[in-house]
């Protein structure tokens, strides 16, 4: 029931794209590298969220809190430990999917929006902690100047760093939802009570969803403590988790991509419009209220609908919702 | 010798707590009552808070710090807020009512974004604070301990509130549609009652008292930008550990919150606002669908 495994034209532009992206740091200036690495970082984060909410249906209201343990376990290891500054950057994802598995099973037991409810709570509980444990996390001036292992200096080499993690994370993302898993997971989404009743143990599947979530967005953590050497308490606001969701929004729900053009769109502008006016978070607002009623399926999500139109016109049948902009 | 100065220090912890906990409360009843009726979190219920605490006050300035002009704040910033939340409910928000419950999140989380920084925009950055009429300054003397008139006064408008929702939402004719219209808005609809505006009473209702929070809470705080951020979150862990909804859980919930961060400045005072944090972990953990019974 594969046919086209590996080969879509989709995959391929996006591996061309990946390639072609090491060579940017011999063409292009430091600030564009940074926002590329910015954008890959921000990406990865969201797509982790889609995993989750795209195709699991899980109400994951504060994953930032996620992206905030990985972040700042690797600081801490690295700072206030004397162990390599490898090992930190290998803990951050690991201590991030442990938070995952850990809230979530404080979650899990309940139903959609008291779900999110809950999970706001407990976020918000960790990063109540960043904020107010001074001795360890220096509160709301974050931790600045995280020394990194020699290989990683300079943005070349921070560049190529992110774009290979970044890419790992893709092909072990992507392989997940094509695993009987990964179809498991959208069954539950969409009919958590059939799936019930055919054996399959909802609980367990979105648990284990939420953990890998958890664990790529403690990645999207470590790699922005690679990228600007520092953390700060408001990766762990529900703020950004919100944001994140403006990414996948804009992106597309329930494509592979749409999370990554979302996030590259929005940091892109950002940046833009930041360096005119001080009210980008009016401007935020409207973009995402503007989605809300004319896009809600986000770019991805309208192009695979005009491409099954398309299909549809020249008289072959169309392709699944979840595979086509795989 | 010990004695006295800590019952002094516990009873005024104490009345800061309660106090407290009667503004968190008035808040956290709106979301409550909005997610009860609308099922929506309303995200943006922070920035009206403190759209409440800036409009009331200006309508104090206005008013030339004249005693009258705290009463009018008082009466006025809810209002205002009022009439913010019925125009972005006819305007945008009705018209999200069938869609995803994700959607109309992110919808609050839009109207947040923009009405924070239309704050920003109308009063700036500056710290604010209202005087609040000679009443309600200085403080009363009770066993030996000097307790703020102004956080009595506060004692007092919490449960008037608290009895004021219960009777609109068990004794009036709007309250029981509402109710109703949460369990089965279509059939609701189907005995000819137009259900559209019992919602967008509903949330003008929430929106009020979070306008109400803001003008009261403004005596007692500066008045600044992001104090939309922290209220939000307290809120939504109040109404979570006090059962999604329910009013009289929106009380527990605000008074275990209040109580716990105050009395908690005397064990260890860098923690304080840990406290209640842990207070909602535990609860949630034993409880997870919160002390009372959620109306969901």
């Amino acid at each position: 029931m594969r046919p086209e495994r590996s080969l879509s034209p989709a995959r391929l532009w996006a591996f061309g794209l990946w390639l072609a992206l090491f060579l940017t740091p011999l063409a292009a200036g430091r600030f564009t590298v940074y926002i590329l690495g910015v954008i890959l970082v921000t990406g990865l984060l969201a797509m982790s969220l889609n995993l989750l909410v795209g195709h699991g249906g899980a109400y994951q209201f504060h994953h930032g809190a996620f992206y905030g343990v990985g972040a700042y376990t690797a600081a801490l290891l690295i700072t206030k430990t004397s162990l390599p500054a490898w090992v930190g950057l290998a803990a951050g994802p690991a201590a991030a999917a442990a938070a995952g598995l850990l809230i979530g099973s404080l979650c899990i037991r309940l139903n959609k929006l008291y779900f999110g409810m809950i999970q706001i709570s407990l976020g918000s509980l960790l990063w109540i902690l960043a904020l107010r444990w001074y001795d360890l996390t220096n509160g709301d001036d974050g931790i600045h100047g995280i020394p990194l292992p020699e290989i990683l200096s300079g943005s070349g080499p921070t560049f190529t760093f992110i774009l290979l993690v970044v890419g790992v994370c893709l092909l072990g993302m992507h392989r997940i939802l094509e695993s009987p898993f990964g179809t498991t997971l959208r069954a539950i989404r969409d009919n958590p009570q059939r799936c019930a009743a055919v054996g399959i143990n909802v609980r367990r599947h979105q648990l284990a969803a939420i953990g890998i979530a958890a664990f790529f967005a403690g990645v999207a953590g470590v790699l922005f403590v690679v990228l600007e050497g520092s953390v700060f308490p408001d990766m762990l606001f529900w703020v950004l988790s919100l944001e994140i969701f403006i990414m996948c929004l804009l992106g597309g729900w329930f494509t592979f991509f749409g999370p990554m053009v979302g996030a590259a769109i929005i940091v892109l502008l950002r940046t833009v419009v930041g360096g005119y006016t001080e009210y980008w978070t009016l401007i935020l607002g409207v973009v995402l209220i503007l989605l809300i009623f004319f896009l809600p399926e986000g770019l991805m999500g309208v192009g695979h609908r005009l491409r099954v139109y398309r299909h549809r016109a020249a008289g072959a049948p169309s392709r699944g919702a979840d595979r086509a902009a795989g | 010798m010990e004695a006295a100065p800590s019952l002094a220090s516990f009873l005024s912890q104490l009345l800061v707590g309660l106090s407290r906990a009667m503004i968190l409360f008035i808040v956290a009843s709106g979301l409550s009552f909005i997610l009860g009726v609308l099922r929506v979190p309303n995200v943006a219920h922070g920035s009206l808070y403190m759209i409440g605490a800036f409009a009331a006050h200006s309508i104090a300035t206005a008013l030339g710090g004249h005693p009258a002009g705290f009463w009018a704040a008082m009466a006025g910033a809810p209002l205002i807020v009022g009439a913010v939340s019925l125009a972005a409910e006819r305007l945008l928000f009705r018209h999200l009512y069938e869609r995803e419950h994700l959607m109309l999140l992110l919808f609050t989380f839009g109207l947040a974004l923009i009405l924070g920084d239309l704050t920003k925009m109308t009063w700036g950055a500056d710290y604010r604070s209202i005087v609040p009429p000679p009443a309600l300054q200085g403080s009363l003397d009770v066993l030996g301990t000097a307790l703020p008139r102004y956080n009595l006064f506060l004692l007092l408008v919490g449960p008037a509130v608290a009895l004021a929702l219960w009777a609109v939402s068990t004794k009036t004719r709007f309250g029981k549609i509402a109710r109703a219209a949460a369990v089965d808005r279509e059939m609701v609809g189907a005995i000819g009652i137009n259900v559209s505006w019992v919602f967008a009473w509903a949330f003008v209702l929430g929106c009020v008292l979070a306008g109400l929070g803001g003008a009261l809470v403004s005596p007692t705080i500066s008045v600044t930008l992001g104090m939309d951020h922290t209220i939000i979150i307290e809120a939504f862990l109040i109404v979570t550990i006090g059962g999604l909804g329910n009013i009289g859980g929106a009380l527990v919930g605000s008074l275990l919150f209040g109580v716990t961060q105050s009395l908690g400045v005397l064990v260890l005072p860098q923690f304080a606002i840990v406290f209640p944090y842990l207070a909602v972990v535990l609860i949630l953990t034993f409880k997870p669908t919160g002390l009372l019974r959620s109306v969901w």
